[in-house]
C-alpha cells in the first residue's frame, strides 16, 4: 500500500479538468475546507458505492462549508457521463494527463494497477492537510472519518 | 461502533435485552437489501428468542427514487403499530416498488391511503428517516445493507453462514 501525505503537510497544488473544457485548481478553493476523495475508477459495480454515499451526505459536508471533490484517473468525458448517470452533485476531477500525476503527489497512486488508491484528505481553509486516510482499495471508507475531521477543524 | 445505541426509539423485533441485538441499516429499493431480507428471517428463526432485530433507514435517494417514500411509508405504518408488516411487505414486493403500490399496501393493512399520501406530501417522516441516515453515517455505514451485531459492524458478505459466523464469534467474545 502507498503512504499518503499526512496531516500537517501543505496540500500540493493542482489544476485538473473538471469538465472537458474547464479546469479547477485547489487554490481557487482557498478559504474553505476541501474534501478530496481519490478513488480507483468510475462505474464501480455496487450500488451505494463511495461516490453515491458522499452524494447523499453533501448537505452534511456543506454545514461545514466544505467543498467535496472526487478524483480518479478517468478522463473528463467518462466523469461527465458517470456524474450524470449517478446524479452526482459535486465535481469529479480527471487525473488523466499526465496520468496519475496529482495522485502521486498525494501518495495515493497504485503504480502496479495504474489507478488511484481509495484515499481521503480533508484540507483546511489555508490549504493544509488536516486529516488523511488510506483505505484498503476494496473497502468503501464511508464518511464518518471525514465528518469527524471537519468537526475538529479550528473555526 | 453503533451511534446512537439501540433504544426505545428504534423499531425492534424481540426483546431489547436479548444477548444478541442485530441492527440492519437498509434501503427498501436496494437489491442487496432485498437479498438480505429472507436471510434475516432465517437468522431470526435460527437464534429464536436469543436475538432481537432492529431496522434503521439508510435510503440512497439519488440512486433509488422510491427508497425515501418506502422508508416514510414504513414509518407511517409504524405510528399505527404496523411497522414490521409494512417493512416485510415492501421487501416482498420490492420489484414493483412505486408510490401507488405503497398506497395499496397501506390499504391491505387497513391503513388510510389518503392519510399516507398526505404524510408523504407533508414530509411528516422525512426528518426521522434522515436522522436514521445520519446515525448510519456516524456509525460507519458505507452502503446497504450494513449490519451491526451488539454494536459492532459486521464486515464482508452477509449470506446466512457469514452472519451466523459473525454472531457466534461476537457471543463468544462477549461471554469472556
Amino acid at each position: 500500500m502507498s503512504t499518503v501525505l499526512p496531516a500537517g503537510t501543505v496540500a500540493p497544488e493542482f489544476s485538473l479538468h473538471v469538465t472537458p473544457d474547464q479546469k479547477l485548481s485547489l487554490s481557487e478553493l482557498r478559504g474553505r475546507p476541501v474534501i478530496l476523495a481519490f478513488y480507483p475508477a468510475d462505474w464501480s459495480p455496487v450500488c451505494g458505492d463511495q461516490m453515491a454515499l458522499y452524494n447523499e451526505i453533501l448537505s452534511e459536508f456543506q454545514k461545514h462549508n466544505a467543498e467535496m471533490i472526487g478524483i480518479s484517473v478517468d478522463g473528463s468525458w467518462c466523469h461527465a457521463e458517470f456524474g450524470r448517470a449517478r446524479k452526482l452533485h459535486f465535481p469529479l476531477l480527471a487525473d488523466f494527463e499526465p496520468k496519475g500525476d496529482v495522485s502521486k503527489k498525494y501518495g495515493a497512486y497504485r503504480e502496479a494497477d495504474g489507478f488511484c488508491e481509495r484515499a481521503l484528505f480533508v484540507i483546511d481553509k489555508n490549504g493544509k492537510i488536516a486529516w488523511s486516510y488510506l483505505s484498503p482499495v476494496g473497502v468503501n471508507p464511508g464518511a464518518d472519518g471525514i465528518l469527524q475531521a471537519l468537526e475538529e477543524l479550528p473555526k | 461502533m453503533l451511534t446512537p445505541p439501540v433504544s426505545s426509539k428504534d423499531h425492534l423485533q424481540g426483546d431489547e435485552k436479548s444477548p444478541i441485538v442485530l441492527v440492519e441499516y437498509g434501503d427498501y429499493q436496494c437489491p442487496h437489501c432485498g437479498h438480505a431480507y429472507p436471510i434475516v428471517k432465517q437468522i431470526q428463526k435460527h437464534y429464536g428468542k436469543r436475538l432481537a432485530f432492529v431496522f434503521r433507514n439508510f435510503p440512497l435517494n439519488e440512486a433509488h427514487p422510491y427508497a425515501q417514500a418506502a422508508a416514510e411509508t414504513a414509518e407511517f405504518a409504524g405510528t399505527k403499530g404496523k411497522f414490521w408488516e409494512m417493512h416485510d411487505a415492501i421487501f416482498e414486493n420490492q420489484m414493483s416498488l412505486a408510490v401507488p403500490m405503497l398506497v395499496e399496501l397501506a390499504g391491505s393493512f387497513d391503513l388510510s391511503g389518503e392519510e399516507l399520501v398526505a404524510a408523504l406530501e407533508k414530509h411528516e417522516f422525512t426528518a426521522h428517516v434522515k436522522s436514521d441516515f445520519i446515525s448510519g453515517v456516524r456509525s460507519g455505514v458505507n452502503g446497504t445493507p450494513t449490519f451491526f451485531i451488539n454494536g459492532h459492524r459486521h464486515e464482508g458478505p452477509f449470506e446466512f453462514e457469514d452472519l451466523v459466523g459473525s454472531i457466534d464469534m461476537r457471543i463468544s467474545r462477549d461471554e469472556k
